[in-house]
């Protein structure tokens, strides 16, 4: 049975709620390690290594390795956290936003400046 | 006793921090944006606060999903910021008010708002950003300090009429505190944006621009929806409007409508700044 309910169905949009808290517990905890510049660079020397250390699950020792964002989410991870992983490999909130929409990086900033207009 | 002179509320993307870092301030993608706030530092100069209370939400650097407080009010002599893991340069210390705090937190907590207290805390980019942006040119932020934060990370998160009545007992504590001191209060977040899922990327302008002017005339119009369809109408981080709602119910009576900016997009958020001053 489900902690909490999402009681309305969002388009493209999971609330991150005691069922994902749970379920992404580990990889949270880890991507939240990542607030110390020792512990990204321990991740960059062995990322499985550092993976098993936090008790990740196959599933997301796959998504991390992946580098798949959406993978991510459904595995339990909360963007916040995630947001420091995609620090570690350059990137930022526009590459997730381009990522999880299927379009090129140009294409989701234009999508934001129309959206503007 | 203390006075509140008004509040301030605008939104603290990351990016700001690189963009104030890298002086792009008259670049044309962030112009519009920074040209929102040279009217804000001249209503500083005019009302001369002596402290900034500050609602803002953690986006894990002080809080994970250990121990996550719906409410939590900062009762430390300073603050930190610190590295966030993706590389935004880290800001000076920002002195804390502890008589205030502690007036706050006693105020609130007899309010039947339970409360975690923090004696130490580090505070984000969303809590550091807004102060660069309000007082670009000193190093330290000048006036000290009281955090507020309420939890956006992990649902349940407080609905819009409970932060609504968290702000209005806030505004209350400061009122009664026993001090001739002069008090800003700042909200910072939103507004409309959504950083993660398919949905990535929405912004809806005309709620966001309708929210804006229903915090000077219908101050409690956005507590009529739930969390749920406040996220449906603005996104995943849009649901950061409940600071500005918070920010706008500590604000005694009626407002007047100082200033206001709104610009999309900046990053993936559309931006909003406005100043409201307290109209007695």
């Amino acid at each position: 049975m489900s902690s909490v309910r999402q009681k309305r169905e969002i388009p493209g949009t999971a609330v991150f709620d005691g069922d994902l808290a749970q379920k992404g517990y580990a990889l949270n905890k880890m991507c939240f390690s990542f607030n110390s510049a020792d512990n990204r660079a321990e991740f960059q020397r062995d990322e499985q290594a550092y993976c098993r250390k936090y008790g990740l699950n196959e599933e997301q020792e796959s998504v991390i390795r992946n580098r798949d964002v959406l993978g991510l989410l459904a595995a339990g991870g909360n963007v916040y956290y995630l947001a420091k992983f995609a620090g570690i490999l350059g990137l930022d909130v526009q590459d997730l936003g381009a990522a999880q929409t299927g379009m090129t990086k140009d294409e989701f900033k234009a999508m934001l400046v129309a959206a503007g207009k | 006793m203390a006075k509140i002179v008004g509040g301030i509320t605008t939104s603290h993307v990351p990016a700001i921090g690189r963009a104030i870092a890298g002086n792009l301030q008259q670049d044309p993608y962030w112009k519009p944006f920074f040209d929102g706030f040279p009217p804000v530092h001249d209503w500083l100069a005019k009302v001369k606060p002596d402290i900034a209370v500050v609602v803002y939400n953690d986006h894990g650097l002080n809080f994970f999903l250990d121990k996550m407080p719906t409410f939590a009010v900062g009762a430390a002599p300073e603050y930190q910021n610190a590295d966030e893991g993706w590389g935004i340069p880290t800001l000076p210390p920002y002195a804390g008010n502890q008589a205030l705090s502690w007036h706050v937190i006693n105020e609130l907590v007899e309010k039947e708002f339970d409360l975690t207290t923090c004696q130490e805390m580090l505070v984000d980019h969303a809590f550091s950003l807004p102060l660069k942006l309000l007082w670009p040119n000193e190093e330290r932020c000048p006036v000290q300090t009281v955090p507020v934060c309420i939890n956006t990370v992990q649902y349940p998160l407080p609905s819009a009429k409970r932060c609504f009545k968290l702000g209005k007992a806030l505004g209350e504590a400061i009122a009664s505190w026993d001090a001739d001191l002069r008090v800003v209060v700042i909200g910072t977040g939103g507004l409309s944006h959504q950083l993660d899922g398919k949905r990535a990327g929405f912004v809806n302008k005309d709620f966001d621009l309708a929210f804006m002017e229903s915090l000077i005339h219908d101050p409690e119009w956005a507590t009529k929806y739930s969390t749920e369809e406040l996220v449906e109408l603005t996104g995943t981080q849009g649901v950061e409007l409940l600071m500005w709602l918070a920010t706008r119910a500590a604000l005694p009576g009626k407002v007047r409508k100082v200033h206001t900016n709104y610009h999309i997009p900046i990053s993936n958020t559309a931006a909003g700044l406005m100043v409201m001053e307290c109209a007695d």
